[in-house]
């Protein structure tokens, strides 16, 4: 097996024809642990929260022409600035890292307008700075971000007994409790009760989003008074008792067990090993849940560079691997974002708050399958000056088997070479 | 997608300033009063057509012995070719092709290659397309377009590049138009043949990799899914058609089908993508209203294929074949071969129709006696081409 292919290919967006593979995969791999994950300055000026908000309001009060564009604009520009970073990245296993936690703190585009405008601020200000800082850091950045209180309805919120609840005789809604117990933190595995369920949705009671979308605000007027007992914990009453109680929850052991297994089965494998969860679980234990930790040990375990590649790959990182293959500029990121929506992995629309599926079955439906090879087939048509017998050696090299090399040079124009290389059962694989 | 009866231009082709093109479409029935000038269409076939079924020399002695019942049978019989005046028949999947014979609008070549002797489709594509027999990074059709009067500001390119992708052939110096398709058509069920072939033995992908090619299957005997896609290339050349009408509109454009390389089952393969050629003719002239008179259409393949039938009912990578002229500018209805004959003698290296003619003198008399290039201006296109001289008479008048 090459490890220099399996390096880009298992941890980022596969190898791009004329770019040289890296000398040394381990140590490129480790370098970009090292970098700072905030894009650099100097992208596509992207709109501040509440500026997105303004236009969505603008939308609704005036549904003009005009309006409905700015925030097409405003999310498309979002999106092809996501996908020519992935397209451009000199670290490849950071956009990795930021597209897996994005999905697994997961907001929403299906979520409505101001979900749709707001998701690329959310993962740029509440994911990407973290994905190499602490657990409890992230989860506590994206609890507080208007897309999350808004996409798990919690900024509506309110204790039964504040002053607001009982004026408006309105009350909890348990949805993002909920879903953090369940989803981003320790899991059913851990044993709570729907009482914690209730207890904790008591505790986010206040937590809300500013006026105009400006930001988070804590609203004590909402927020239920008194502590409250959260699987054991006393939570006292207050915005600082709930921030400690979800650091608490980021350094449960059910968490880390939770994160180390969904880390190794997005890199590795639909059912990872065990003795490799155990490992990166180790490492998040040891350093009180440091992703970048978790990272290193995930690139690092001996399977990194000499395991087959068994992950089928998204129509995410299937359009991104593509584009890279035929030599796609930057500027041609939309093509990838057309994919998506083509392929049914719309970017940043997950169908729940689970986030999206992650194993190959849900990938792998026979029309899903041949609307790979349709994408794939329109893709080479506009690419048809691409060396196919070039870059199958550049992006698969010895993971192509010969006969796939025999059918691109039987292949009768470039476009069907390159058609047969991006459909072929390797290229599908990460 | 659109609902109208004009083209939809894409993005790039708005880009390249063919919005132009789009409004003046609309006008396009007082045409006949436009200023004639000529227009040129060349149509890349991509995979190696087998110019051997196609245009079909039932009346060489030597045929029966080379390929038996292979051919579709003699003219006037059930099914068979289209007669060509006693000597050659067409392959009845082209029977529009054959009514522009009839009226004296299309013309075959025959036994005709480009100046390359490589048996490499990319290789042979590239020669075919840049006009030389050494790869170069422009195209002849390109270097061409330079030699064309200069247009106004604002008006479309000159060139025109039907597809989603400019080909080598219009790649060059001189900026051309781009129309992009929407929508896209599905790969080509010979295309996603070949792909299955990889996924066999596959334990993840390969039984819904199966399932997928049933139901499609299963779908196009249902809705014809299969039609609708031999839809794609017509619809495109009638768009084609219609820009070049236009009186500010391209004057050139490129279009590429391919789907050509029958290794196998060429009975069953090669017919429905001559019948989407064919449509392709047909629709051109229908997309060009009045200036089909002034038009000229060569369709042209990087080389043919094997005089004999190989062991999967196919044939492989040969050397000459033909290729196809239509247009009201052409005189047509006739045959223009010298023909080599396919005895086994008279076959090159004993396996090969041979080549009597090369391509660039019939591309060459469209630049120089069509568009009315200056000499200089033919030479640049087909660089090192002094000896090869331009086709006489291939044009009307």
């Amino acid at each position: 097996m090459s490890a220099a292919h399996l390096a880009l290919i298992r941890f980022g967006f596969g190898p791009k024809p004329g770019k040289p593979l890296p000398a040394d995969p381990a140590r490129w791999l480790a370098a970009q642990l090292q970098e700072d994950p905030r894009p650099p300055p100097g992208g596509a000026p992207l709109a501040a929260l509440s500026d997105a908000f303004r236009m969505v309001e603008a939308r609704r009060t005036m549904p003009g022409a005009e309006t409905q564009r700015a925030v097409a604009n405003l999310t498309n520009s979002e999106a092809e600035a996501w996908a020519s970073g992935c397209l451009a990245t000199r670290t490849p296993l950071i956009e990795r890292l930021v597209a897996f936690w994005s999905n697994h703190l997961a907001v929403s585009r299906r979520a409505g307008a101001v979900a749709a405008v707001a998701a690329g601020h959310y993962v740029r200000e509440a994911i990407r700075p973290h994905v190499l800082g602490r657990f409890e850091d992230m989860l506590l950045a994206a609890v507080r971000h208007p897309a999350m209180l808004h996409f798990l309805t919690n900024a509506e919120s309110i204790g039964p007994n504040s002053p607001a609840g009982r004026r408006r005789n309105r009350g909890l809604n348990e949805n993002l409790a909920r879903e953090i117990l369940e989803l981003h933190t320790v899991t059913p595995a851990a044993g709570y009760s729907q009482s914690d369920v209730t207890e904790f949705a008591k505790v986010l009671t206040g937590w809300s989003i500013a006026g105009g979308w400006a930001g988070f605000e804590f609203r004590a007027a909402a927020h239920e008074p008194g502590d409250k007992t959260v699987m054991g914990q006393r939570v006292p009453e207050g915005l600082e008792g709930g921030a400690a109680f979800l650091a608490w929850l980021a350094r449960h052991p059910a968490t880390h067990r939770n994160l180390a297994a969904k880390l190794v089965a997005h890199f590795y494998a639909d059912r990872p090993d065990p003795a490799m969860v155990r490992q990166v679980e180790a490492a998040l234990r040891d350093t009180g849940g440091s992703l970048g930790a978790a990272a290193r040990v995930l690139v690092s375990l001996p399977q990194a560079l000499s395991a087959p590649p068994a992950k089928m790959r998204p129509p995410h990182d299937l359009a991104l691997a593509a584009l890279r293959a035929v030599g796609a500029p930057p500027e041609r990121a939309g093509l990838a974002i057309q994919a998506m929506n083509r392929l049914a992995q719309p970017l940043w629309s997950p169908p729940s708050p689970k986030g999206w599926p992650d194993t190959a079955a849900d990938w792998t439906g026979p029309e899903a399958l041949l609307a790979r090879v349709d994408w794939t087939y329109a893709l080479a048509g506009r690419f048809s000056r691409t060396d196919a017998q070039a870059a199958a050696e550049a992006v698969l090299g010895r993971l192509g088997r010969d006969a796939l090399r025999r059918e691109i040079g039987r292949a009768g124009s470039t476009r069907d070479a390159l058609t047969i290389l991006l459909a072929s059962p390797e290229f599908q694989r990460r | 997608m659109t609902t109208s009866h004009l083209p939809a231009i894409g993005r790039r082709g708005l880009l390249l300033g063919l919005a132009a093109v789009a409004t003046l479409a609309n006008a396009r029935l007082a045409l006949g009063q436009a200023p004639g000038d000529p227009r040129l269409v060349v149509i890349l076939l991509r995979g190696a057509l087998d110019g051997l079924d196609a245009v079909v020399p039932y009346g060489d002695p030597a045929m029966a012995a080379l390929r038996g019942d292979f051919p579709p049978p003699e003219p006037g019989r059930e099914g068979g070719l289209l007669d060509l005046g006693g000597f050659y028949g067409l392959h009845p999947a082209m029977a529009g092709l054959h009514a522009l014979y009839a009226a004296n609008e299309a013309a075959i070549v025959h036994a005709v290659a480009g100046p390359y002797r490589t048996r490499s489709h990319f290789e042979a594509q590239d020669l075919m397309e840049a006009g030389a027999e050494q790869r170069l990074a422009s195209g002849w059709l390109n270097r061409a377009l330079g030699a064309l009067p200069p247009r106004r500001n604002g008006t479309p390119r000159s060139g025109l590049a039907v597809g989603l992708d400019v080909p080598l052939l219009l790649r060059g110096p001189t900026p051309v138009g781009a129309y992009a398709q929407a929508p896209e058509t599905d790969a080509p069920g010979e295309l996603v043949e070949r792909i299955r072939a990889l996924y066999q033995g596959d334990a993840l992908l390969s039984r819904p990799f199966e399932e997928g090619v049933r139901g499609r299957l299963f779908a196009a005997g249902q809705i014809g899914r299969d039609a609708a896609r031999q839809g794609g290339f017509a619809a495109l050349a009638g768009i084609a058609g219609r820009l070049l009408a236009a009186a500010d509109g391209p004057r050139v454009a490129a279009l590429e089908l391919g789907g050509w390389d029958t290794h196998n089952n060429q009975k069953a393969r090669l017919p429905p993508v001559l019948r989407q050629l064919d449509a392709g003719f047909v629709a051109l002239k229908e997309g060009l209203g009045p200036a089909w008179s002034r038009t000229a259409v060569l369709a042209i393949t990087e080389f043919g294929r094997t005089a004999r039938v190989n062991g999967t009912a196919g044939t492989d990578h040969g050397t000459a074949g033909v290729a196809f002229l239509a247009g009201g500018a052409i005189r047509g209805g006739r045959v223009i071969a010298d023909w080599p004959g396919v005895g086994e003698a008279q076959l090159h290296q004993n396996r090969d129709l041979a080549a009597t003619r090369d391509l660039r003198a019939i591309a060459k008399a469209l630049l120089r006696d069509h568009l009315r290039l200056p000499n200089n201006a033919v030479a640049a296109a087909f660089p090192g081409s002094d000896t090869v001289r331009p086709e006489g008479g291939l044009l009307r008048g």
